[in-house]
């Protein structure tokens, strides 16, 4: 991990943090998981967006399990990946979880039945409705101790959640960022339209390591006009904008192709958060 | 660690608007907490609510009008919060004040209200409805960030109910990682039905007042609050200190702390680690102290494991109820006016302490030279954090 101050083209000082990726998880239509979604992501198959079916987690415990929401079978799914790829011991992970709307299900299912007379809510429901469950169940699962942080941004969470995950750097050797979002029931939909399930995974960490795989440079641009980096490709570029953990498929694409890019992605406040990658041999 | 400065800090809850009510509560052992319905509500039992928040946001913020955001927004006024926050803008710029803000159900009571007007037929919300601008997790975050003018770094933390006590590590990381000069840190929830129906279908409230660590305590009593504190690099101008702070995940269950309290135990021994200090060093410690059962046992586990018997303690809960989101901001003022003010309050409510309970938990309150104190926050999911408060020797 290293922090840098650069003078930027209008003279001003640009800070910069700089970090390992050394495992990568995802799950999204068409994209099951990171090494199947490698080949789509180099643009050596089509990309076809056919629905995912659904996960049973392989860590969580039979009770947690019963009671695991998509939302957080989704989350398990890309940090599940990840794991399955990395070196590292997922009990000994920080971690980041980053999602929009956490479980707007849960949230429906609460808010239709406050409108009941009877008002019930379900106990497991209420359990569920936290922003940091899928966070929590994690924690369950792989018996990881350590700092667990559970953020929103809407639809700047994949800034959010990077520059969350980079700064516990200082803090903690290894990271797990994940962020994810699924869609939502119908009226909320008609708010926030999250259109696919999508989660992305990934283990970072201060150090090179010998499985480290890229570079990651981290830089908060100043306001500016300029558009966020796209997909290139019609189809994942839907996708990108379908659901808020989306917005790092430029970044993914980048990494799968193996180049040294560098790819733009929206932060609070209309701002920019520049990402240069240096893929490492 | 290095300490950061706390310049300045505020807070709204049922005690009241700004700091003054809150240490003349203290003072006069005054709970906020009354027995009172909330809204439509048919649930027996205490509450703590914030008088005053029927007026609708500013035209401005009209998008963003919901009791949440306007609890935010009645928080900001107190204690010439926003002025110090416009000074700070003009030394440091708009871009470069990070906005850190913990929330557990942010502008959730909207939501509620839209699904009680919701087209059954259509399956429609009303068209008043908006969920990025109340229901988001991010609302509150990007509501303070556009009432006090800034662009820096913005997110909101949601670890339940020790969200707003995170704040301030993130803040520190992020302030040394350089994205940003100086910190809006903060918490805001305020009362719904989803939690008052939630805890209740968990039996965790309290039919009675709550009484933490009472030998009868029967839960919890909620309540809503709004804080926030200006962090800023420790250049020895300010005259109170975040000297540390510590993390930790129970890894245990969702709903229930792990009995033997050894996350609790770990976050208290992480901040006293960075904070580069022994146990003996800490002259209060204020306990999540939620008034239930389990959390109290569990929480007493791991402070008798650090600290033994001797270091007072107690829960500010009987005053101002559980607040959730906004517990870690909440607490961490009333440290901070118990170190200014040379006050141990004690835990009010409590009539007789549970045999069980072995910390050295205040029946009275008193007063002492405090320098440094804990206060300790832990939420749903196994999410626990703990900040080492301090005044400048």
């Amino acid at each position: 991990m290293s922090l840098a101050v650069d003078i930027n083209k209008n003279g001003h000082p640009e800070r910069s943090l700089q970090f390992y990726v050394e495992a990568i998880g995802l799950a999204a239509p068409g994209l099951p998981d990171w090494r199947s979604a490698e080949a789509v992501l180099r643009g050596e198959q089509a990309f076809v967006a056919a629905e995912l079916p659904p996960y049973q987690p392989e860590r969580l415990p039979a009770n947690e399990r019963r009671r695991a929401t998509p939302v957080v079978r989704q989350a398990f799914r890309a940090a599940e990946d990840a794991i399955r790829q990395s070196a590292c011991d997922a009990a000994e992970l920080a971690s980041v979880f980053a999602s929009s709307d956490a479980d707007m299900n849960v949230l429906h299912r609460i808010c239709s039945a406050l409108a009941e007379p009877s008002r019930l809510v379900s106990p497991t429901d209420f359990h569920n409705s936290v922003h940091n469950a899928a966070a929590g169940y994690w924690s369950i699962a792989t018996h990881a101790r350590r700092t667990s942080t559970s953020i929103g941004a809407h639809d700047t969470t994949v800034a959010a959640g990077l520059l969350e995950a980079a700064a516990l750097l200082l803090d903690e050797a290894i990271v797990l960022l994940v962020m994810y979002d699924v869609p939502q029931p119908k009226p909320l939909l008609d708010q926030h339209p999250i259109t696919s399930a999508v989660s992305v995974a990934l283990i970072i960490t201060r150090e090179r390591i010998a499985s480290s795989c890229a570079s990651l440079r981290l830089t908060l641009e100043a306001l500016n006009d300029i558009a966020p980096t796209t997909c290139g490709d019609a189809g994942l570029d839907v996708l990108r904008l379908s659901n808020p953990a989306a917005r790092a498929l430029p970044l993914l694409q980048t990494l799968a192709q193996q180049r040294n890019d560098r790819v733009l992605i929206e932060a609070a406040g209309g701002r920019r958060l520049r990402i240069d990658i240096e893929t490492l041999a | 660690m290095n300490p950061l400065g706390i310049s300045r800090f505020t807070v709204t809850s049922s005690l009241g608007r700004g700091l003054q009510p809150h240490v003349d509560g203290l003072r006069s052992e005054r709970s906020g907490l009354r027995q009172r319905p909330f809204e439509s509500s048919t649930l027996a039992g205490w509450i703590g609510q914030v008088e005053g928040l029927d007026q609708p946001l500013a035209d401005a913020f009209k998008d963003w009008d919901c009791r949440n955001n306007r609890l935010a927004d009645l928080g900001l006024q107190q204690d010439g919060f926003i002025d110090a926050i416009a000074h700070a803008r003009r030394c440091y710029g708009a871009d470069r004040i990070g906005v850190f803000i913990g929330t557990s159900t942010s502008g959730v009571q909207q939501t509620e209200l839209a699904y009680g007007e919701r087209d059954r037929a259509l399956d429609r919300l009303p068209g008043w409805f908006n969920l990025r601008t109340t229901q988001s997790t991010f609302s509150v975050a990007d509501f303070v960030r556009l009432r006090l003018q800034l662009n820096g770094v913005a997110v909101a933390i949601s670890t339940a109910c020790s969200s707003s006590a995170k704040v301030f590590a993130s803040a520190h990381r992020a302030m040394r990682a350089g994205l940003c000069d100086v910190a809006v840190v903060g918490g805001v929830d305020s009362l719904c039905l989803t939690t008052l129906y939630g805890f209740n279908a968990l039996q965790l409230v309290s039919p009675d007042i709550c009484r933490p660590a009472d030998a009868r305590r029967q839960g919890l009593s909620l309540g809503e609050a709004a804080g926030f504190a200006l962090l800023t690099l420790d250049d020895g101008s300010s005259e109170f200190l975040l000297e540390g702070y510590g993390e930790s995940s129970d890894a245990h269950h969702m709903s229930t702390p792990d009995p033997e309290g050894r996350g609790a135990a770990a976050a208290m021994r992480d901040a006293l680690q960075r904070g580069g200090v022994e146990a003996h060093a800490i002259d209060y410690i204020n306990l999540h102290g939620t008034g239930t059962p389990a959390n109290d046992l569990a929480e007493d586990k791991a402070v008798v494991a650090l600290f033994g018997s001797g270091t007072p303690c107690s829960s500010t809960k009987g005053w101002s109820g559980h607040t959730l989101g906004a517990a870690g901001i909440l607490e961490a003022v009333f440290c901070l006016l118990c170190l200014r003010e040379g006050l141990l309050p004690r835990s009010l409510n409590t009539r007789e302490k549970d045999a069980a309970l072995c910390s050295n938990i205040l029946l009275q309150s008193r007063t002492a030279e405090l320098r440094r104190v804990l206060s300790n926050s832990f939420g749903f999911g196994g999410n626990n954090c703990s900040l080492l408060l301090g005044r400048r020797a």
